[in-house]
């Protein structure tokens, strides 16, 4: 069956549809990672998304449900270059197409995802419609394509409620936004309670809970519009407690130190972004997922250090905060998919929930 | 970290002469090095045996010996240039063995001079098995089970314990020299017994046998402050059990999930961070198809085949990095030449899959074993870049140039089910299209998957292409279909083929429905980043994203693909060098190649890399986009030459000597006619068809005949004819190849060789030097020792070599570089053999003679006459130096190879010996060639009877000497007779005292063998065979005897002149 992808600048291309038929609009994005689609795909930072792989042949290894990063798929619509036929690894349960069609995501392949990642690179992010429906008149739709905003996308990825996935002798409070199962993973491993809350758990509540350590987790959209959130951050700052935040869970905690963010033109999207460690020089390589950064220009350097560096393009990757134990990355330290050279930095937020006691 | 200022002059040792297993990846490596280096302000010193390579041209270092790589020759060039540092992990698996004997000693510390990059210790750790193995069980990263033995017993104990099949792999050898599987205990016996021989440090490695499960590599590099990053990873389509440089490899991994491909990239990070690598890294991997298990096969800690392929593949330098990481830079100091914004500390993203298909020799030997294993047999290599894999699969396939386009090979269609499933067992050269004919007839992938243990996704890949063929000969070929077999790269040729249309049909289709070659550039970071490389390469029903639109005039430039027997480096570094000429006089250049190794596919040669198969349709689909103003054939050697016609075709003026030139060179008949109009005589020869005719002409001419098939250049499927035998032998086997062709008979005369380059003019020519060979011609030019200036020739014959050669190029009015063969023979000069293209010879006769041959070549191309560019008409004036270019051969890696030298080529590389005596010249170059002698002084002698006369002063060289001589019934007697003292040996099927035996007890220098040309019996290439798989010295020619004997007696004790070619009288 044909599909059509429409952008809201008018391009239209014609390809193969995959998984679900249904007709989608969504905010597209590129990824430039050669593995992990699952992980990308179960990524609730990408709600409202759909995805563009830059890497032509997706599907290769299947489904290998395990590595799923949460418990659905949030992204929108999955944009491929070719699906593979089979899934073929030891683990491959199903392959893409059905847990596409299970999970009724739609999608488009036979389509020149280079092409696509450079009018993104060109224009800026961008909006697109996924549709099997022939539409004639292009311009019919565009207004629809145009109006679509990612809004209010943390509330519909958090969890419905606070609850406990783990057992341990200190407890560690993941505000989950979004948040990526290998975070919850990589505390448990290191033998924590791990306690998820809803973004719109109160602060006072978490505190009450006497929890040793909070974990500002990723997630999806304008860090800005979490006006709520930040307030309540605002809040855990004062409290005194070791924080840990991640991509999202870092930006909303410099907003509510007072900082600003701002959207960056296509944003960062892949498992290859090279960030320094300012403190020691040393060059790590990173997975990241964001489209908004902090501005550098906001930063109060009496309140925080700018802590990583993208040494691509100079944007802020990391904050330490002057006097208190809290400490941000804007990339992702629990990888999944890509590269673990940054996982010592859970080994860092337990050294501070250690220290503390 | 910035610069190490302590760093102003640094000794790179190259890689020698081009074997199996060593070839042109060092050559663009050390080549991206120096420029690396001086871009710095260093001092470079440069040394390197290898003449055909673009490392050892002047302006590459600032100063270039071409000597041979000897412990003693680099003590000697340490102490005369005191550099005060050295850098030796650009230079192979060679040059690192080097700097780590003198680094043993102790002369490195001795003489202040430090190992910069990775350090010598690292080196040790990384390559001895046992220092390894410990260090990997410290850091928890697993190897297969495997004991390190010094003795055969050893090795036969431990694999009782841990089970047959068991790896053998000799420590310190390249390729994995003298490696194998052991099945069972007598197999063991024997390959260890010969891996513990070739080993440098007599040490094996027993390993527990993994074949089967998936061979991964990554690629890493490291700085000095420890930051690390993978450049790319690849996955091998053929399982653990075939030598990574004979398997398919494709990067990035295909089929690993991202838990499988961060498991081991995140070991690879590990590994060298614990070993401490500065600079480049290749760290293998064998990854069990069923779970995460895994096992660290090997690392390389220094540049490699695999990272000249991962540079290739990603656009990332991995030589130029691990230079300036070796002056002290680290990652995030470097700017990523290809965006120019970026960093070298990223990872490469791909947004494209890259194929790289070994080139194997077999057809240059046709009695070896095919067999694949872990002993490396391929010659050079090609590589393809598509957007899919059937794509990437079927560009390399054709870009190997076997008259294969597609997966189907002829000879397996006639073969039973039964017997081709068992054919799949065979691990061989041909497996790729065993497994096609198998899914033509229904073999399941399960099936196939079974037995060759290739991962199912390539296998559904390759029934993918098996599909599209049956639906093309099935049709109807609409719109889809077309779109489909364009997007997986079938060729129109192929396309009209099966589906039994005419190829103007398919083009006009084409035409019809839009279907055109579209270009996508490489650019390191999948389209992340603005990037302006002009790195190519061809899809379809995809976006063009190549401006074609330029300010000058565009020369296309063909490149010569794979490095193969008969079409080495030499090629490339005539294409480099025609570049950069074209450059330099103000042209865009764009250059099509396909070869991973080289310095052409370096995408700062060129201003514009197309990196594709060299066939007339991709070639034309390029021109269609490009237009260039023309095209230079010359210099890429027969692949280039190939396509004159279809250029022509497309409306492409060919630059320089024209198509119909070429012909006439080719054409017998036509080339006779010229060579009377010339008054120039050849070897009195026929044109044959049949059997009959073939006798009778060879009745006429008299025996022995050279007897070969016409249209193939280079030697290929020539053969001395001795008698009818022969004759009726050689045409069955010829028909079965060549059919269209006629079959060409020749006089054969065993005469002088001469050869003679020349750039031509319309008004004259200008030859850099003449060259005499030490081999009597029958043996392939490219397999003689060639001497420059001649020794032996007076001055009338020079003259008339020169007029000869300036009567040829102005009758077929050859415009830029001509090669010809003469044969001297009773008092005459005769014309075997007219190139108008640049030769084998060029790049060390431009760099002894000091004359820029392809430069000049190039522009008189371009129409600036000889003249005009300052230089004078006739012989270039001689220089004092006296130069000798050995070939060098990989017999020992291709098992079951007829080692004895003929019309045929052989050799895969060449050294140079240079001096201002011919002698020590000579002496140099046989040391370049790994001989170093004398050792035991113990020789074994075996000379057919027509030779003997011949031989004895040669023998009585040696014994005069001090060698002892063993000799087989017929020569003993023969030299007995004459007054020799010589000791008698059993040929190999007697009961003792054979001499097998004397090769066994390891004390044997050398052997002389010349074999009866119509010698049918085993014993001689036996005997031959063993030799060169003990790693004992044959020679089947008394010429190259009596040349060492004679260089030995004058030089082996006295200290060697190192000359720099900058500075050459």
């Amino acid at each position: 069956m044909k599909a059509y992808l429409i952008l809201e600048n008018g391009d239209s291309f014609e390809g193969i549809s995959i998984g679900a038929k249904r007709e989608v609009v969504s905010e597209l994005v590129f990824n430039t990672s050669m593995s992990g689609y699952l992980e990308i795909l179960t990524d609730p930072s990408y709600a409202g998304q759909s995805v563009i792989m830059t890497y032509p042949l997706i599907g290769n290894y299947g489904v290998c449900l395990e590595d799923q990063e949460s418990s659905s798929v949030f992204t929108e619509g999955l944009i491929v270059s070719e699906l593979s036929r089979i899934g073929s690894n030891f683990r491959t349960e199903m392959d893409l197409d059905t847990y596409l069609k299970l999970n009724d995501i739609p999608g488009i392949a036979g389509v020149d995802t280079r092409h696509l990642a450079k009018v993104i690179r060109q224009k800026g992010c961008l909006n697109g419609m996924i549709t099997t429906q022939k539409y004639e008149n292009i311009q019919e739709v565009l207004p629809q394509i145009k109006a679509y905003k990612v809004e209010h996308v943390v509330e519909k990825v958090t969890s419905d409620s606070i609850h406990t996935i783990s057992s341990g002798n200190k407890k560690i409070a993941l505000y989950d936004f979004g948040a990526k199962r290998n975070i919850a993973e990589h505390l448990i491993k290191r033998g924590y309670e791990v306690i998820v809350v809803p973004a719109s758990t109160p602060a006072k509540k978490v505190i009450a809970m006497n929890v040793d350590g909070i974990l500002l987790s990723n997630g999806p959209g304008d860090p800005s519009e979490c006006t709520e959130i930040i307030g309540e951050i605002k809040q855990l700052i004062k409290s005194g407690i070791p924080i840990f935040g991640i991509c999202l869970g870092h930006q909303l905690m410099a907003l509510a130190q007072g900082f600003k963010t701002e959207k960056l033109k296509y944003g960062h999207h892949g498992a290859n972004h090279p960030v320094k460690n300012l403190i020691n020089g040393h060059v790590y390589i990173s997975t990241q997922n964001h489209n908004y950064v902090i501005k550098e220009s906001s930063i109060d350097a009496s309140i925080a250090k700018v802590w990583f560096m993208n040494v691509n393009d100079q944007t802020i990757e990391g904050l330490k905060y002057h006097g208190q134990p809290i400490q941000t990355v804007q990339f992702h330290p629990e990888a999944c998919a890509g590269p673990q050279d940054t996982e010592f930095l859970f080994d860092e937020f337990t050294k501070m929930i250690e220290e503390r006691r | 970290m910035p610069k190490d200022t302590r760093i102003k002059k640094v000794l790179v040792i190259g890689s020698g002469p081009i074997i199996i297993g060593q070839a042109a990846e060092f050559d663009y490596a050390g080549t991206q090095a120096c420029k690396a280096l001086k871009e710095e302000g260093i001092e470079v010193i440069l040394i390197n045996s290898n003449p055909a390579t673009i490392m050892t041209d002047k302006f590459i270092a600032d100063k270039v010996y071409i000597e041979p790589l000897t412990i003693e020759v680099i003590k000697d060039l340490i102490i005369k240039e005191k550099p005060d540092s050295i850098l030796p992990t650009l230079g192979g698996q060679n040059a690192l063995n080097l700097a780590m004997s003198l680094a043993d000693e102790g002369f490195l510390e001795e003489q202040h001079v430090r190992t910069i990059g990775t350090s010598t210790q690292t080196i040790k750790l990384a390559e001895d098995r046992l220092e390894f193995k410990k260090l990997m069980e410290n850091i928890q990263e697993p190897c297969a089970q495997s004991k390190i033995v010094t003795n055969v017993e050893a090795a036969i104990d431990f694999a009782n314990e841990i089970g047959y099949p068991v790896v053998v792999r000799p420590a310190y050898t390249l390729g994995g020299t003298g490696g194998g599987i052991a099945h069972d205990s007598m197999a063991l016996h024997d390959i260890c017994g010969n891996g513990l021989r070739l080993s440098r440090v007599g040490q094996c490695l027993i390993e527990r046998c993994i074949s089967g499960w998936k061979e991964i590599e990554y690629e890493v590099m490291r700085d000095g402050s420890g930051n690390c990053i993978t450049v790319c990873n690849m996955e091998n389509l053929d399982p653990v059990g075939v030598h990574t440089g004979d398997s398919i490899v494709v990067a990035p991994s295909q089929t690993l999930s991202d838990k499988e491909y961060q498991m081991l990239r995140t070991s690879a990070l590990k590994i060298i961070t614990a070993l401490d690598i500065q600079g480049g890294c290749n760290v293998q991997y064998a990854l069990n198809p069923s779970s995460f298990e895994y096992c660290v096969i090997e690392v390389n800690p220094r540049v490699s085949r695999s990272s000249a392929l991962a540079s290739k593949a990603t656009g990332y330098p991995i030589a130029k990095l691990a230079a300036k990481i070796a002056l002290g830079y680290c990652l995030d100091e470097i700017i990523n030449q290809i965006t120019g914004q970026t960093y070298a500390s990223y990872e490469p993203a791909l947004d494209y899959i890259v194929c790289k298909i070994p080139k194997w020799p077999f057809d240059k030997f046709a009695d070896a074993s095919r067999d694949l294993g872990t002993q490396m047999k391929a010659t050079g290599e090609v590589m393809s870049i598509s957007n899919n894999f059937e794509g990437a699969l079927m560009k390399a396939i054709r870009s190997l140039e076997q008259n294969l386009d597609y997966l189907y090979l002829d000879e397996l269609t006639t073969i039973k089910d039964d017997e081709l499933k068992n054919k799949l067992n065979e691990v061989s050269d041909l497996r790729l299209f065993v497994i096609a004919e198998s899914l033509r007839r229904q073999i399941s992938i399960d099936d196939i998957h079974a037995i060759t243990k290739i991962d199912r996704w390539f296998l559904d890949k390759i029934a993918h292409l098996i599909e599209v063929e049956e639906r093309l000969k099935r049709g109807p070929l609409d719109l889809e279909l077309l779109k489909t077999a364009k997007h997986m790269q079938f060729l129109d040729e192929v396309i009209a083929k099966l589906s039994g249309q005419s190829c103007q049909t398919i083009q006009h289709l084409k035409q019809q429905y839009g279907i055109c070659a579209a270009y996508k550039m490489v650019d390191t970071c999948a389209a992340e980043f603005e990037a302006s490389t002009p790195y190519f390469y061809s899809v379809y029903n995809r976006v063009n994203e190549v401006s074609s639109i330029s300010h000058k005039k565009k020369i296309l430039v063909l490149g010569s693909g794979p490095i193969r027997i008969g079409q080495g480096i030499e090629f490339d570094y005539c294409s480099v060098h025609c570049v950069w000429a074209l450059k330099k006089a103000g042209y865009e250049t764009i250059v099509v190649n396909n070869n991973p190794e080289t310095v052409s596919t370096d995408f700062d040669i060129a201003d514009r890399l197309y990196f594709e198969p060299l066939t007339k349709e991709d070639v034309r689909n390029i021109v269609e986009l490009e237009k260039p103003e023309g095209a230079i054939v010359q210099f890429g050697g027969q692949t280039a030459i190939k396509l004159v016609h279809a250029l022509e075709e497309m409306g492409v003026r060919i630059l320089g000597t024209t198509a119909d030139a070429i012909d006439a060179a080719e054409d017998r008949e036509r080339f006779d006619a010229l060579l009377e109009e010339c008054g120039i005589q050849r070897p009195q020869g026929h044109t044959v068809y049949t059997v009959e005719e073939a006798l009778a002409a060879a009745r006429q001419l008299g025996y022995p005949v050279l007897i070969r098939p016409s249209y193939v250049l280079g030697g290929a499927g020539m053969e001395i004819a001795l008698n009818d035998q022969d004759i009726e032998k050689y045409i069955k086997i010829i028909n079965h190849q060549y059919q269209e062709h006629p079959i060409l008979i020749d006089q054969y005369l065993s005469g002088k060789e001469v050869e003679v380059d020349a750039i031509c003019d319309e008004k004259g020519i200008l030859i850099p030097g003449i060259m005499e060979h030490i081999e009597r011609a029958g043996v392939h030019s490219g397999d003689s020792i060639s001497v420059y200036p001649p020794q032996s020739i007076d001055a009338a014959v020079q003259e008339k070599i020169i007029d000869y050669t300036q009567r040829l190029s102005k009758a077929m009015h050859v415009i830029g570089l001509i090669n010809i063969q003469f044969i001297l023979y009773a008092q005459e000069v005769y014309v075997i053999e007219v190139n108008p293209r640049s030769s084998r010879t060029i790049p060390y006769i431009s760099k002894v003679t000091d004359l820029p041959v392809v430069d000049i070549a190039t522009n008189v191309i371009m129409g600036k006459s000889i003249e005009a560019q300052g230089y004078t008409y006739g012989l270039y004036p001689t220089k004092k130096t006296v130069a000798v270019k050995m070939p060098v051969f990989s017999f020992e890696k291709i098992k079951g190879a007829e080692i004895s030298l003929g019309p045929e080529m052989k050799s895969t590389g060449e050294v140079l010996g240079i001096s201002t005596e011919f002698d020590e010249a000579i002496y140099k170059a046989f040391l370049g060639t790994g001989l170093e002698l004398p050792k035991h002084k113990n020789m074994i002698c075996t000379i057919q009877d027509a030779s003997k006369e011949e031989f004895l002063p040669i023998a009585k060289q040696f014994y005069s000497f001090g060698y002892h001589l063993y000799a087989t019934q017929g020569t003993y007697e023969f030299l007995r007779q004459h007054g020799l003292l010589v000791s008698l040996v059993n040929r190999i099927s007697a009961e003792e005292n054979t001499i097998y035996d004397l090769i066994l007890e390891d004390k044997i220098d050398l052997i002389i063998n010349i074999p009866s040309r119509n010698n049918t019996a085993r014993d001689g290439f036996l005997i031959r065979r063993f030799a060169v798989e003990s790693g004992v010295s044959t020679f089947t020619s008394l010429d190259t005897a009596k040349a060492l004997i004679t260089s030995m007696e004058k030089h082996h004790v006295k200290k060697l002149n190192l000359i720099d070619i900058t500075k050459l009288d």
